[in-house]
């Protein structure tokens, strides 16, 4: 679904990112492990196209197609979404109205605002006076609604309490559509039948608690230095640090 | 009237006042002299553009719910209606020929000699309308007024008097525009309201002038105990010259004012507005809210707010949004405490769209166009109570368009 190949990206004129290559099969939840101020939050904004982002190398490839110098709104119209860490205020503009941009007028905001609680937000500006946790839920609810097919997520459990991350971790499900466990149906069947995939930023690891990744990466000073499996790479940074990854890198 | 005299007397010593704000007009430039229009008794005999330009101001020409209608055309009162028995209606003329009473409110909110566009208005005075509404009496529909330039060249000089008796509620919509035909014109216009003992008066005022006209208005509000005035200021559309400065005063305890405006100066335009509370009385609260946004034109955004009272509260907002890099916005807060006790704030913020707000929404799907119009819409959306459908339609297709300008 999603392809990177050898992506090199600036910011402000420093490079950031350096050969990073990436693959996102269909169906698939890869993870992103690493320091802070290490390239994890500059790889999702140059796979959405953010302005800031300077890619000055290789490409991007989704759904098969080269998307490495589309803008971001034909992005998101493919099928890419993402929710940012530090998403603006939009005073004048509502949830309930962001939520129908969102699902072009054909969504039951109130249904999806319940699933998130928001309900009580709904009519207040985007974003205006939320705390940390309030903006993770208000995004996820406008993710809902957009239905990408690739979801991007920046740290959707910082500054969200534990009572929260449950119901962030189940609105990342609803949007992945890995919810619904229905009968009868073998595991294999119903991975073979996801396709929505994701890629998840987390220093803290708790999201996958509730969403189970497939693949986990560390960045390093901007390279993808080891990747592997989810729970024991996490278990590992836990451990020991990144120091290992250092040596990887090196 | 017995104060007659002396009004004339002070105006007369300030025909040549420049006013403290704005460009000094020319009058030479301008003319007094305008032809009687006809009587219409009903607004439809206006033309059909005319009547869109009139539903696009927020004028009811079917008069449907509405308590009251008043049109003056030029100098002439081509329509004045009641309908609610509550409300009283008349040429402020008739109304001081038939109450010797009403010199106790006659240029008593607003000086005759603070400049010469007052001075001219108290010397050449060519109608406007009073507004009377009974005490207690709750009007449920607004009452209409119209203020139509239809002739080029011409100088409208109005006087207008609402009183809100005790307890009573009202809510005026009032629309100014030109005719679309007509390229060039002045309007100067006297309002003095007076808002009495726990009364309520709601005015929205809706401008639509044109790129050759230049507007003076004179506004002076007077707010009784426990008394609420809530004004709303929309101007949209193209204007050559506008300088206003509406000063209310708070002069009973508990009174309430509440100040917004909404401006949009395409190129061309300079628009000079602003507007000051007086907080006299103790436990007073104002409220004047800004949102200002440039096309290419020049606005000047003044807040002045004066605590003099005890525990009277204020805020004053201007948010302006700059679209292009030739408009211009200045943002001129001010706060004055008189008192230890008054509590003043202001907020003010002026600047360009960031790109992070568009780039967020068109993470959501929204191409850069319409992430901007959504933007603007939003920056625009100051909750105003009462607005005619044909207006809100008429405010989003302006929004709409500059956004897309």
């Amino acid at each position: 679904m999603l392809k990177l190949e050898n992506l090199s990206v600036a910011v402000n004129g420093r490079q950031i990112l350096h050969d990073v290559n990436l693959h996102i099969k269909p169906g698939e939840v890869h993870v992103l492990f690493g320091p802070n101020g290490t390239g994890k939050s500059t790889l999702i904004g140059a796979i959405m196209g953010f302005a800031r982002y300077k890619i000055t190398d290789g490409k991007i490839y989704f759904n098969g197609q080269e998307i490495t110098n589309l803008s971001v709104d034909e992005r998101a119209r493919r099928g890419l979404g993402v929710m940012i860490q530090r998403p603006p205020t939009l005073r004048g503009l509502s949830v309930r109205e962001i939520v129908h941009i969102c699902g072009k007028n054909d969504v039951d905001v109130e249904l999806l605002a319940d699933k998130t609680n928001m309900l009580e937000f709904l009519d207040r500006g985007v974003n205006d006076g939320f705390s940390g946790g309030e903006i993770k839920r208000s995004e996820l609810l406008q993710l809902m609604a957009q239905q990408p097919d690739l979801l991007m997520l920046d740290e959707p459990e910082s500054g969200v309490d534990i009572e929260n991350i449950a119901v962030v971790g189940e609105a990342a499900n609803y949007i992945l559509e890995r919810g619904s466990k229905k009968k009868g149906k073998s595991i294999k069947k119903c991975r073979t039948n996801r396709h929505k995939s994701g890629l998840i930023i987390t220093h803290t690891g708790h999201i996958l608690e509730y969403v189970p990744a497939d693949m986990a990466h560390v960045m390093y000073n901007g390279t993808l230095s080891c990747s592997g499996n989810p729970q024991e790479m996490l278990s590992c940074i836990h451990q020991k640090g990144y120091e290992e990854c250092i040596n990887c890198a090196e | 009237m017995k104060n007659e005299a002396s009004i004339q007397v002070k105006a007369a010593a300030a025909v040549d006042k420049k006013a403290a704000l704005g460009e000094d007009i020319d009058f030479s430039a301008f003319t007094n002299k305008s032809t009687e229009k006809a009587y219409l008794t009903d607004l439809n005999q206006l033309s059909d553009e005319q009547q869109a330009d009139l539903a696009g101001i927020g004028i009811e020409v079917k008069e449907e719910a509405r308590a009251a209608t008043y049109m003056q055309l030029d100098h002439s009162i081509v329509h004045c209606n009641t309908v609610n028995k509550d409300v009283e209606m008349l040429d402020i003329e008739d109304a001081l020929k038939k109450y010797s009473w009403l010199s106790e409110y006659w240029w008593q909110a607003v000086e005759p000699d603070v400049d010469k566009y007052a001075a001219r208005t108290a010397l050449q005075q060519n109608h406007g309308y009073f507004i009377r509404v009974k005490a207690g009496a709750k009007i449920n529909y607004p009452v209409q007024t119209c203020m139509y330039i239809g002739q080029a060249g011409v100088v409208q000089n109005v006087h207008n008097v609402i009183i809100v008796e005790e307890g009573a509620e009202l809510h005026v919509i009032t629309g100014c525009a030109t005719d679309p035909k007509v390229d060039k014109g002045m309007h100067i216009g006297i309002s003095e309201y007076y808002v009495k003992k726990g009364g309520k008066l709601t005015f929205t005022m809706i401008h639509r002038w044109g790129d050759g006209v230049a507007v003076r208005p004179r506004t002076g509000v007077i707010v009784e105990e426990e008394g609420l005035y809530i004004s709303n200021y929309i101007c949209m559309h193209s204007v050559h010259d506008l300088q206003m400065y509406p000063t209310t005063r708070l002069v009973g305890k508990g009174a309430v004012s509440r100040i917004n405006s909404i401006l949009v100066a395409p190129p061309g335009s300079h628009m000079d507005v602003g507007g000051r509370a007086i907080l006299e009385a103790p436990e007073t609260k104002a409220e004047i809210i800004a949102r200002t946004l440039s096309t290419g034109g020049v606005v000047i955004n003044r807040g002045h707010l004066l605590g003099q009272a005890a525990d009277s509260k204020a805020h004053l907002e201007c948010h302006g949004l700059l679209l292009s890099d030739k408009g211009i916005i200045h943002a001129v807060p001010e706060l004055e405490a008189r008192t230890a006790n008054a509590e003043l704030s202001h907020e003010a913020a002026v600047g360009k769209i960031a790109p992070e707000e568009i780039e967020y929404l068109m993470a959501r799907g929204l191409n850069e166009e319409e992430a901007v119009a959504t933007i603007v819409r939003g920056f625009l959306n100051v909750n105003i109570e009462g607005l005619p459908d044909a207006l809100m339609k008429e405010i989003d297709s302006a929004i709409q368009e500059f956004s897309l300008a």
